[in-house]
């Protein structure tokens, strides 16, 4: 049956191209019918592949399909690389990605670009299947571009507004600035190894290259950039928030739950290159921890509740690099899997109220749904708790716990990183529990406008139930230890060795479940308790221009718009006229001025033009004659 | 019959040609033109039948016909010309038709 793994990213291609082609001519029921097929099929697939990859015993499959060009020995193939780090996001990509097809065709049944919506979701699908599963980096880096395609695509999908249009193309060319760092990466390790196989590799750099050298170092750093890129970190996040112009299901899959990821997956992959370079992995805990923390305090001051699902993503994928920065990989990749059930549900259940209240974004415009929600109310809730690490009883707290403790005791941890984490997970709390309080609780400040369907509530559900059990499979040693997850991530990527003792644990532990309690009391307090308080505090200029300076995302846009866009504009404008056109530009002067010269003999007078023939001929006689 | 000398043959086409060009020249009468073309034609003529006496050659005789008959067709159509553009200006005058300038 492994055989069959080329069939998982065919399924969605079909689906593209079916709907690509000749969508306008289907209607509305196949569409639908077409396009939760081929994700279905595409998810029957991959858990076919995994079951009989988990049987097989094997911790590694390779299906090579073709070779894609061969150009003097540089020869990338069409071919497919199954280990325990690619099923894991296969599995997560196709399960959530069915759920949001199966969600989006009732959330998108009123949109005119009903099969337009469609085909962009399956090619975001394949996209993204063909970047986890590639067995070489430019394989990969197709993918890589796809899925950047389809999210601009995607952003822009409601292209009649030109806002949208604008963070579509924000979202491109901020993430341009680390694909075209991965690109040089990318030269940098084929001039090295004269190949782009991953697994060569992986094999060949802790050979040729010593920890620590240069060359292992600006590798790491040209792919750390292009994961900073995709995966929204510090100083390349601005396009993030803006990206929630498109459509809610667009949002929950690509800009939340998979292709934000990507950076996490790329250095996951290349985890080798990392540990060559323990300068750069520091450099990747660091800004993941700074980026929790930043992305974190603007989460807690939106208004749109979509803008504060998008930071808090910001943050919680800065959770995850930091988890990679310490060398704790399969944390990372677990929490990446618990957040993207919790974080796709989250976004799924906000939509479902986006959609009630008839495209309302505005929290405050809400107030008292969990009455007349009350699926979305539970699923919504049950998703800001793995949110804010519920203790015990939901997923992110596991995964967001062995990360905190990774980072604390692994070698390459520190103390520090530890607090930026805990800090991080109070604020985490904070926001989560506003923002269902806000939304659900208080009086009811709209009415209903649609409830949801069938078609909505099934994902919903689904989810939730995943956004709890999801985390039983991977419990720390204070409870008990049982981790098949990690078990198996470690076939593929190096097992981190832990020191600390069960008691240190259990006291971290404690700390994280108090901050949590601590964050979500505080939200009580300040949003339902006494809900002036917040209005009263803004009364202080201080904490009013600090609450504005989160709210605009740190003001990065102003500065990124003070110090590449307007000099950018400016020099654009000053140089309207294009200096290098100059250059063959006095071809045209000259042209022209023959022209202007000739021109005056072309009298139109008959006369004048007999006397130039007469003199023309008394010319030519005098010559003959003369010489 | 006295022989006349090539050279006074040579130089009345000469003279002829000249003052059929002055007339090209000066005139812009649109007739009196194509009447000075036509001087011009019959000095070439004339130089032509003076240079075959001069050889004692037919060529000259026979390159005299063709000129006639080149004259004839061109006045055929050089008058069809001037009635069009007489009944387009009702004018004669050659200065007006520089609509071609550049």
């Amino acid at each position: 049956m492994l055989n069959t793994l080329w069939l998982v990213p065919t399924f969605p291609l079909i689906g593209f191209l079916l709907l690509a082609l000749a969508g306008g001519t289907f209607t509305r029921k196949a569409i639908a019918v077409i396009t939760l097929t081929a994700m279905g099929l595409s998810l029957v697939c991959s858990l076919l592949v995994t079951v009989s990859f988990l049987h097989s015993g094997q911790t590694e499959f390779t299906q090579v399909l073709w070779t894609w060009m061969d150009v003097r020995g540089f020869d990338p193939a069409i071919g497919l690389h199954l280990d325990a780090l690619s099923v894991i996001f296969m599995l997560v990509v196709t399960f959530v990605g069915f759920l949001i097809h199966l969600y989006s065709t009732e959330f998108m049944t009123e949109d005119p670009g009903y099969a337009r919506f469609f085909a962009y979701m399956n090619l975001f699908v394949m996209s993204m299947l063909l970047l986890v599963l590639a067995d070489n980096l430019v394989f990969l880096y197709l993918g890589w571009e796809g899925v950047g395609l389809c999210s601009y695509l995607l952003i822009g999908f409601w292209y009649q507004d030109s806002a949208n249009g604008h963070a579509a193309q924000k979202a491109f060319i901020v993430t341009r600035v680390g694909d075209a760092a991965m690109a040089i990466g990318l030269f940098l390790l084929f001039t090295h190894f004269g190949t782009l196989h991953i697994q060569e590799i992986l094999q060949l750099a802790p050979k040729r290259w010593e920890t620590g050298s240069t060359a292992a170092i600006t590798a790491a750093l040209m792919l750390m950039i292009g994961a900073f890129g995709k995966s929204a970190q510090l100083p390349l996040q601005t396009w993030l928030p803006d990206a929630m112009a498109g459509p809610t299901p667009v949002s929950a899959l690509i800009h939340a739950a998979t292709m934000v990821t990507a950076g996490v997956y790329l250095i996951a992959r290349t985890h080798v290159l990392f540990e060559l370079a323990p300068s750069i992995q520091l450099v990747v805990a660091i800004v993941g921890a700074i980026t929790l923390l930043v992305a974190g305090c603007s989460a807690l001051v939106q208004r749109d509740i979509k803008r504060v699902l998008a930071y808090s993503t910001i943050s919680q994928i800065g959770y995850m690099f930091l988890a990679l920065g310490v060398g704790a990989w399969s944390a990372a990749v677990f929490h990446f899997m618990t957040h993207a059930f919790f974080k796709a549900l989250l976004f799924l259940s906000a939509g479902a109220v986006i959609m009630a209240m008839s495209h309302e974004h505005d929290m405050f415009k809400m107030g008292g749904l969990y009455k007349k929600l009350p699926i979305t109310f539970w699923t919504f809730l049950i998703g800001s708790a793995s949110l804010a690490a519920l203790p015990l009883v939901t997923a992110g707290f596991y995964s967001k716990d062995a990360i905190l403790w990774n980072a604390l005791i692994l070698d390459s941890g520190s103390g520090w990183l530890w607090l930026a984490g805990i800090l991080g997970a109070f604020i985490t709390a904070v926001y989560s529990s506003r923002m269902v309080i806000v939304t659900f609780f208080g009086e009811q400040k709209k009415e209903i406008h649609q409830y949801p369907g069938l078609r909505i509530q099934t994902p919903l559900v689904i989810l939730a139930v995943f956004s709890v059990i999801a985390g039983f499979l991977d419990m720390p040693h204070s409870l008990g230890g049982f981790a098949p997850f990690s078990g198996f991530l470690h076939t593929a990527l190096p097992h981190a060795e832990e020191r600390g003792s069960v008691g240190l644990e259990v006291l971290m532990q404690l700390i994280a479940a108090a901050v949590t309690f601590g964050g979500i009391y505080l939200a009580y307090v300040a949003y339902y308790k006494k809900p002036d308080m917040p209005q009263a505090l803004m009364t202080y200029p201080l904490l009013n221009n600090v609450r504005n300076f989160w709210f605009h995302g740190w003001r990065f846009d102003d500065l990124y718009n003070a110090i590449f866009i307007q000099p950018f504009v400016c020099a654009a404008r000053w140089n309207k006229q294009d200096a290098f056109d100059a250059i063959p530009q006095w071809i045209t002067w000259v042209n022209y001025g023959l022209y202007w010269t000739l021109r005056q003999t072309q009298t139109g007078n008959i006369r004048w033009y007999a006397s130039g023939v007469a003199v023309g001929a008394i010319i030519l006689i005098a010559l003959v004659v003369l010489l | 019959m006295a022989q006349i000398p090539m050279e006074h043959g040579l130089l009345l086409a000469g003279i002829l040609f000249v003052l059929g060009l002055t007339g090209v020249l000066v005139r812009r009468n649109i007739i009196f033109l194509l009447m000075s073309i036509e001087i011009m034609l019959n000095a070439a003529g004339l130089a032509f039948v003076v240079a075959g006496a001069r050889w004692g050659e037919a060529g000259g005789q026979i390159m005299f016909l063709f000129i006639l008959a080149i004259t004839a067709a061109e006045v055929a159509v050089g008058l069809a010309l001037v009635l069009a553009m007489f009944k387009k200006v009702k004018t004669l005058d050659t200065n007006v038709l520089n609509q071609l300038k550049g």
